[in-house]
């Protein structure tokens, strides 16, 4: 039989997370003796066939519509069902990012089967699947069995490192007619907000908590911020307070990131807060608690008052960078 | 006029860490306080700016032991108009049971007050992170729904709604009546006033009592990840020594170039 990975593109450029997806699933297909098959959706789905056979895919189905012209959960989700009736595979997986999240789900729903979001470990057992996903962020994991004809996954995103494995990566085109009406969720417009470094990309991130007291204590976190060509970023308690945009906001319901140096401030370090800062390289916490979780999991501390701390910081970079 | 309802979830609210119980089926909740997602209480606040622009009502529906009464009068006390609490044993649900338990007490809910113009969700539960009730019920009333949003204008016959990626916003416009998943950041959600915690007080729970098959999920054990437990240096108290010592170790790691 057949593990389908659906592939996310967006217009034409697929994102690592599919090619983490397409790792995992390999190691899944092997274990059952299944082959790995690839859908891949809209018009420029037969110009990415040659990067998903360098990850593995034996078979890339491409399937074009005019209500696949741009991304849209709803025309997704119904085409790889028409695919998945078709070709009757042992499990359908995507990459646990919004957008896989949301069309399996929606694939779930479809073929009234169980969806299992942010997978970390499948394998077939003799009534379904065993599976370990991931529930509060990451800071917890479920062992759960998985009872459906069809298990429908998402792996979660930065769990796997992506590995090549070139395969025949064969096209094969898939047709179906889908309703016009599913156009009603396909995208219609973009804007970009931000160019350049994003808090999810930046090397450096300046993060102030509720010890920073108020919203102007945080000019100085932008000084230093700015001379490390950093972002700066900042807890819930921030946030609430209104001292910062949730743009900024680091965790479990704001952003992950994973810069080589996370400088956290009067941050407590809530599981909330750390499953979106776990992946920094490097942590230095500033804290006047030395038992604060934060500081617990840091590999450097000050056990020090921030206000004192950070303008001393700024001089020593100022002087060093002459 | 709009008829609103928003689907909020009781959740435990961990500190610092996620204690589970011993036949490992359930965080320990024993020293917790409880609370909804963020993006749930989000989804509440946008529901109530909308009914207070374009008139209407919103209602707040849970499905949960008993005491989600606790997470209603507080949705009481920030503007949610009525309330609906599906009781449960308090064990954790899958999420196809809950999805179709909710999707009757919409039916139910629709067929005496009328439809509900926009149903909004959490972009995912803060506890179980399901990533699909919204989809499900959505796909069960036939109405489009889209996850992820951080922006909703209300139109004569459609939302538009703008979702986050990373350094944009893609733009969506569905036609009414729709289901939407809210994400956190599309408002700042308002605290309870006097008068809201009055009204927290007066509000009237209604229940419905309904029930359904237990879907393809069963849970077998929590645990936790692994932890790789560092060895926290710590570095000098004093405000220079300080300093000297987290540049010399910006530098050692090469983060001091200054290039954005
Ligand atoms: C479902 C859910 C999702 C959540 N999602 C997130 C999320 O995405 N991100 C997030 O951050 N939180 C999130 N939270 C909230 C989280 O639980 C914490 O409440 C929050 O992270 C606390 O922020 P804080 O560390 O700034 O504040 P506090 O916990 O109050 O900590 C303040 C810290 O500052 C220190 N301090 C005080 N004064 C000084 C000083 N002068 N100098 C140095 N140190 C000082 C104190 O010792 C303390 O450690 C979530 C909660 C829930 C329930
Ligand atoms: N027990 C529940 N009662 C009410 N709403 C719920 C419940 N469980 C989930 N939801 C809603 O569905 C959303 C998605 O949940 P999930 O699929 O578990 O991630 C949540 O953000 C809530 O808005």
């Amino acid at each position: 039989m057949t593990v389908l990975v659906i592939a996310e593109h967006d217009r034409g450029e697929v994102p690592i997370a599919t090619f983490e997806a397409l790792t995992a699933a390999r190691t899944l297909a092997a274990s059952m003796d299944d082959t790995v098959e690839v859908v891949a959706l809209g018009d420029e789905s037969a110009q990415i066939a040659p990067d998903l056979a360098l990850h593995g895919a034996e078979v890339v189905h491409t399937i074009m519509s005019p209500v696949l012209s741009d991304y849209g959960p709803e025309a997704y989700a119904e085409a790889v069902v028409a695919l998945v009736n078709a070709i009757s595979p042992s499990a359908v997986v995507a990459s646990g990012t919004s957008r896989g999240n949301e069309v399996l789900a929606g694939v779930a729903a479809r073929l009234d089967v169980a969806f299992a979001a942010n997978v970390v470990a499948a394998e077939k057992s003799a009534g379904g699947f065993s599976v370990t996903r991931q529930q509060w962020g990451g800071s917890l994991l479920e062992d759960v069995d998985l009872d459906a004809r069809v298990a429908v996954l998402s792996f979660a995103h930065h769990s796997i490192e992506p590995t090549e494995a070139p395969a025949a990566g064969t096209v094969s085109t898939f047709n179906v007619d889908l309703p016009d009406e599913l156009a009603r969720t396909v995208i219609k417009d973009r804007t970009v907000t931000s160019a350049g470094v994003t808090l999810a990309t930046a090397p450096v991130v300046v993060s102030g908590g509720r010890g920073m007291g108020n919203a102007e204590a945080f000019a100085m976190l932008e000084e230093l911020a700015e001379l490390l060509g950093g972002r700066v970023g900042c807890s819930r308690a921030v946030t609430n307070n209104g001292w910062r945009n949730h743009s900024d906001q680091v965790g479990q319901t704001g952003t992950r990131i994973a810069p080589e140096v996370y400088l956290a401030c009067g941050i407590s370090g809530a599981t909330q807060h750390w499953v979106g800062a776990m992946g920094s390289k490097n942590v230095i916490a500033i804290n006047t608690d030395a038992e604060a979780n934060l500081v617990t999991k840091a590999g450097h501390a000050v056990i020090a008052d921030l206000h004192e701390i950070v303008p001393a910081i700024i001089e020593e970079v100022k002087k060093r960078q002459g | 006029m709009m008829r609103v309802l928003v689907c909020v979830k009781r959740v435990p609210a961990p500190g610092s860490r996620i204690n589970i119980t011993d036949d490992e089926q359930d965080v320990d909740t024993a020293h917790l306080g409880f609370t909804t997602s963020p993006h749930e209480e989000c989804a509440l606040e946008e529901a109530v700016q909308i009914v207070e622009r374009e008139g209407g009502e919103v209602v707040v529906l849970t499905v949960g032991p008993a005491e989600a009464e606790e997470q209603l009068r507080y949705a009481a006390s920030v503007g949610g108009t009525s309330f609906v609490l599906v009781p449960t044993d308090g064990t954790a649900l899958d999420p196809q049971r809950t999805a179709s338990i909710i999707t009757q007490a919409v039916n139910e809910s629709e067929s005496e007050g009328g439809q509900f113009d926009l149903i909004l969700f959490g972009n995912e539960s803060a506890d179980s992170a399901g990533f699909q009730v919204g989809v499900r019920v959505a796909h069960a009333l036939g109405r489009p729904m889209v996850n992820g949003i951080k922006g909703i204008e209300v139109g004569e016959s459609t939302f538009t709604a703008q979702r986050a990626i990373d350094g944009g916003l893609e733009v969506y416009e569905v036609p009414r009546p729709a289901v939407l998943g809210i994400l956190e950041g599309i408002n700042l959600p308002r605290y309870p006033t006097m008068k809201g915690r009055l009204a927290s007080r007066k509000a009237v729970i209604g229940e419905a009592p309904i029930d359904s098959d237990a879907g393809g999920l069963r849970r077998v054990r929590l645990h936790r990840p692994e932890e790789t437990v560092s060895q926290t240096i710590m570095l000098p108290t004093e405000a220079a020594a300080a300093a000297t010592a987290v540049v010399d170790l910006l530098e050692e790691l090469g983060v001091m170039g200054g290039e954005s």
